[in-house]
């Protein structure tokens, strides 16, 4: 049976995403969401264990392609959708930690 | 490096390879290093809206051949998506494989005779590449950083290794032996100074027998030089903080080369939390029999069988003369050796030549055929060639090709006639008679010295064994 | 406005000009679009060029396609080459895909020229298209209300007789809802029939693209182009296009059609009796009514409640303003990311992010998530036992006509539970249909449902013609 969701729950889940709430907008969704996963419940409640898990419609398997290429895009194209770029790449702002 | 006071050193390695694909693991742009930044970028490796995967066979077999080399057993497999954000990861998501890796468990041997298991060994795809600006130029400090996107979307697979590893050598010599294992797969081109292998250490110390303690994972060991210095760096903080009452933190660390020192990047509580789920866009890959059948008879032998093969040839091997068999595995040169025994090459010379003629200008090694390294060292047993001039012919051979004979020839190497070499060596006997007459009471060091001076007289044409012979029949 | 398959027919035949019927669409588009905000960009000379090339091929003789010269509106979450493309969003506002989806491709294979990108809720999610960032869309029948969602501008393109097809996406119902809000035929085509390459993801394993037509034939045709194997989606079906035109007047005579409970449970007693007096049309027509109970359907809303966001939480991650799109400067990248989506994204895309974020973070997985999969495993089995005794399935597509504009916005449950009878067949990968049958409240027309099993689609088509007869349309 999941918990019901807490404020500071939400604003976990807002870090996570990269959102940033106002306080009134965390009270919101605090509500809201907790009525979504109230309505969850039916389903947390249940007892499936054995019943398998569907990721997926329908059972197709070993999708692969050739290994051949194909042509890429221009870069300049490329370049043209970014907010920022310098010497060929795209820039951003600095970044404050290793990838993980 | 041993621990002091009977500390005990636990590791685990996680290697990330590079698969030596043509394309893409999920589309057709090229796998390439080096190229102009993001030239080899589409759709799908730069995640734009709308694009989707499509996996290339290619990945699938060259994990399942490493599979196969690894003793690991291929299975049923899925996709996940790894969730977090970063901006050298197109889509904020890595597809990687979770719960279910397409090789499970496995070992591998080493050298030393020890074994070290594996845990799994999964696919999953490469990020992009930042570089930093401003400060140092490394992300500490920097300003902005620019993002490269053509290495995105490389197939790769981890290796992960049991905590079996028990010293920084063992670590050295399971990584060194694993990348053997790669290259010979043709999974990997093994070029860890391209970033196309990279190794993350976890590292505990424990009094022996004890249980594992809290370990450390350090990131991106980008050679087997640091890869050593990093454990024994880290092993060696760990002791000191638990001899000092200290306890071990759960971290992520970052080695750092210049200073040779490990440091917090990511303390446990600052872990992501990755939101692993199956990646909706991909289906399963269930390798049947047939298909990992094919993987497994296009496999040759793997190094250890290789060192095997070779080490057969050799009698009472010196220790160096197991180096160079060791570098000739590694290289791929051991069939050119073979080959070179098998018509009549002695073994050591074969592997001298191999070991280090031949690895010093591997790059160019396409140029030479086994016949041509054979009749150059043919020529070089039979006294026709000194050692200085095949080395000289195998030199030119791997620069420009070409028939050994007639290099000899324009070069001028010409064979230096026994009756010459008879007069060369009758008048040194009569200008060093002291040495002459310790050689010829049982000093047989003293032939090294006619051989030096023969050489110095006649330049280097003269083959030394046909100096020794020479001095022999006068005895 | 004509039948596409007429416009198509006459196009071919010398009859009209392709140039002629687009001069036709982009006249109502003008008469109508400012009051409806249907479409987000409408690109004229391209569209009025496009179509002349068609009839210069026509006048070469060459055979043009099934779809000769017909006009056909987008969804804005269907990538069209250098065509601006949003998904409802502020946060690709100005963005212009370098790369087309392979249904346009096909759509041009077929002669259809796409003229426009039609209005939607922000990345498919709503019911009503008020999520959209450029304002909502409003029902050409009674610009009161809604034109349903997320699809809602493809549909009201088709319903204000601005376009003869369009395409839209359905996730939860987002094809067949405002079908049937604003009079229409709408398909939510078996999972793979169409390649979703080109569809920007809402969520991956639930998404199909479908057609919006006025009749049962078109719909079939627009279909019948579209569909079939696409090497570009991993989950795309291994099959060729299935032949449905030639199917749709089949009819149902020995079929079975199963009239199922939870799927007209709660709607307005007028939808409820017009799905009555469809079964009484199908038994008309020589099919045999069994009355069924699928009680999995009901946990259906609340797995796709929790599979749908999940999904999204990821999919919708790579917006971050570092590659395209919307960038909000901050100091640092983290800071840079989280500054643009939260300009970037409406509360509603906002609402979905956290409930998927949340249902997969660690702890919380197994509970909804993970059992949210196993809740579809077990409405897949229950429908695969109502396919045993059933040939096809019939039931509602909404519980009420068009809404009013406002009605729901303040109460995303309530909104979330229009889509009740239509999210169960995205959960199980199969194939429905939305059928125009009779009218309610304010004269607002009532979609009639039909469910099939996958690849069923030549049946769905087959019944919904037999309705489309008995409630008098051609």
């Amino acid at each position: 049976m999941a918990s019901s969701l807490r404020r500071e729950d939400v604003a976990k889940v807002a870090k996570l995403a990269r959102l940033t709430l106002s306080e009134a907008e965390l009270d919101e969704f605090t509500a809201q969401l907790g009525q979504v996963l109230e309505h969850a419940n039916d389903i947390a409640a249940l007892d499936l264990e054995g019943v398998v898990a569907t990721a997926h419609p329908f059972g197709l398997i070993n999708v692969v392609r050739a290994d051949e290429r194909r042509a890429s895009l221009a870069r300049d194209d490329v370049l043209a959708m970014a907010p920022d770029t310098q010497d060929g790449r795209f820039a951003v702002p600095r970044i404050m930690g290793e990838a993980p | 490096m041993t621990l002091r006071d009977g500390w005990e050193m636990v590791i685990g390695l996680e290697v990330h390879t590079e698969l030596k694909t043509s394309t893409k693991m999920f589309c057709g742009c090229a796998n390439e290093f080096g190229s102009e930044p993001n030239t080899n970028v589409c759709p799908v490796c730069l995640g734009l809206p709308g694009s989707l995967p499509v996996l290339n066979v290619r990945a699938v077999d060259l994990a399942m051949a490493i599979g196969f080399a690894l003793h690991s057993t291929i299975g049923f497999s899925t996709f996940h998506r790894k969730n977090y954000f970063y901006p050298d990861m197109p889509k904020d998501f890595q597809i990687s494989q979770y719960d279910l890796p397409i090789n499970s468990g496995g070992y591998l041997d080493l050298p030393d005779g020890s074994r070290v298991t594996i845990e799994r060994a999964h696919l999953e795809e490469d990020t992009g590449k930042s570089t930093h600006l401003g400060g140092s130029g490394r992300i500490h400090g920097a300003d902005r950083s620019l993002v490269d996107y053509n290495r995105s979307g490389v197939p790769l697979v981890e290796i992960v290794s049991g905590p079996d590893i028990r010293s920084s050598a063992q670590a050295r010599g399971y990584a060194s032996e694993l990348r053997g294992i790669l290259i010979a797969t043709g999974a990997s081109d093994g070029r860890m100074e391209e970033g196309s292998m990279r190794i993350d250490a976890n590292v505990s110390v424990r009094r022996p027998g004890d249980p594992l303690g809290t370990r450390c994972e350090i990131k991106n060991l980008n050679s087997l030089r640091s890869l050593h210095r990093a454990i024994d760096y880290e092993a060696a903080r760990q002791v000191e903080l638990v001899e000092g009452g200290a306890k071990v933190r759960q971290e992520t660390r970052h080695w750092d080369e210049h200073l040779g020192e490990t440091s917090t990047m990511r303390t446990k509580e600052e872990a992501e939390d990755y939101r692993y789920f199956r990646e909706p866009d991909l289906v399963d890959l269930v390798p049947d029999t047939a298909w990992q059948e094919r993987i497994r008879a296009g496999l040759g032998a793997m190094p250890a069988e290789r060192r095997a093969t070779l080490l057969a040839r050799l009698t009472d091997p010196t220790p160096s003369q197991l180096d160079a068999l060791e570098v000739v595995v590694d290289l791929g040169f051991d069939d050119l050796v073979l080959a070179a025994i098998d018509a009549g090459v002695e073994a050591p010379l074969a592997l001298a030549r191999a070991a280090n003629e031949l690895a010093a200008a591997i790059d160019d090694i396409a140029n030479l055929t086994q016949d041509a390294f054979i009749a150059t060292l043919t020529m070089e047993q039979g006294g026709e060639l000194s050692a200085t001039q095949a080395k000289t012919v195998l030199l030119e051979l791997l620069a420009h090709a070409g028939d050994p004979r007639a290099i000899a020839a324009a070069k001028g190497f010409e064979q230096l006639s026994s009756d010459s070499l008879g007069e060369t060596v009758a008048a040194l006997i009569t200008q060093y008679p002291d040495e002459w007459a310790r050689f010829r009471d049982g000093d047989e060091k003293l032939a090294q010295f006619f051989i030096g001076q023969v050489m110095k007289l006649t330049k280097g044409q003269a083959n030394g064994k046909a100096v020794i012979a020479e001095l022999q029949s006068r005895r | 406005m004509r039948s596409a398959l007429d416009i198509a027919r006459d196009v071919r035949s010398g009859a009209t000009t392709a140039e002629n019927e687009m001069a036709t669409s982009l006249a109502a588009i003008r008469a109508r679009n400012d009051e409806l905000n249907v479409f987000l960009f409408v690109d004229e000379e391209g569209a009025l060029d496009a179509a002349r090339r068609v009839d210069e091929r026509v006048t070469r003789g060459e055979d043009v396609g099934a779809l000769a010269g017909v006009p056909i509106a987008l969804k804005d979450n269907l990538c069209q080459s250098g065509v601006p493309t949003t998904a409802g969003s502020k946060i690709l506002k100005g963005w212009r895909p370098p790369y087309s989806a392979t249904v346009v491709g096909r759509l041009l294979d077929a002669g259809a020229v796409p003229m426009g990108k039609t209005n939607m809720d922000e990345f498919a999610m709503g019911s009503s298209t008020e999520t959209s960032a450029f304002g909502p869309t409003r029902n050409p029948l009674n610009v009161e209300r809604v034109p349903g969602g997320s699809s809602g501008g493809s549909a009201s393109a088709v319903a204000a007789d601005m376009t003869p097809l369009s395409l839209g996406s359905d996730t939860g119902g987002s094809i067949r809802q405002p079908a049937a809000l604003c009079g229409l035929v709408g398909v939510k085509p078996t999972y793979g029939l169409v390649s979703r390459y080109g569809l920007i993801a809402f969520a991956s394993s639930l998404d199909q693209i479908g057609p919006f037509a006025k009749n049962v034939a078109d719909a079939a045709a627009l279909l019948e182009v579209i569909a079939g194997h696409d090497p570009m989606d991993s989950t795309s079906l291994p099959e060729l296009a299935p032949s449905l035109l030639s199917h749709v007047n089949d009819g149902v005579a020995g079929k079975r059609v199963g009239l199922v409970r939870e799927l007209f449970d709660g709607a307005a007693d007028e939808v409820v009796a017009e799905v009555e007096r469809a079964a009484e049309a199908l038994r008309d027509a020589g099919a045999t009514i069994v009355e069924l109970s699928v009680p999995e359907i009901h946990l259906g809303l609340s797995a796709y409640y929790l599979i749908a966001p999940a999904e999204a939480s990821s999919n919708l991650a790579r917006y971050d303003g570092v590659r395209y799109g919307l960038r909000v400067d901050a100091d640092d990248v983290a800071a840079m990311n989280e500054a643009t989506r939260t300009a970037g994204f409406g509360a509603e895309v906002k609402r979905r992010i956290m409930l998927g974020t949340y249902a997969l973070s660690a702890g919380y997985y197994d509970a909804y998530y993970g059992q949210a999969l196993k809740v579809r495993t077990q409405l897949i089995d229950a429908f695969r036992r109502a396919y045993l005794e059933a040939d096809l399935l019939l039931g509602a597509t909404a519980p009420t006509v068009a809404f009013a504009i406002g009605e729901k916005t303040a109460d995303p449950m309530a909104m979330y539970l229009s889509d009740v009878f239509t999210i169960p067949t995205n959960l199980a990968g199969d194939a429905a249909i939305s059928v125009p049958f009779g009218t309610g409240e304010a004269d607002l027309p009532i979609g009639v449902q039909l469910l099939g099993p996958g690849r069923s689609e030549a049946g769905l088509f087959a019944a919904a013609r037999v309705l489309e007869l008995a409630d008098g349309r051609s």
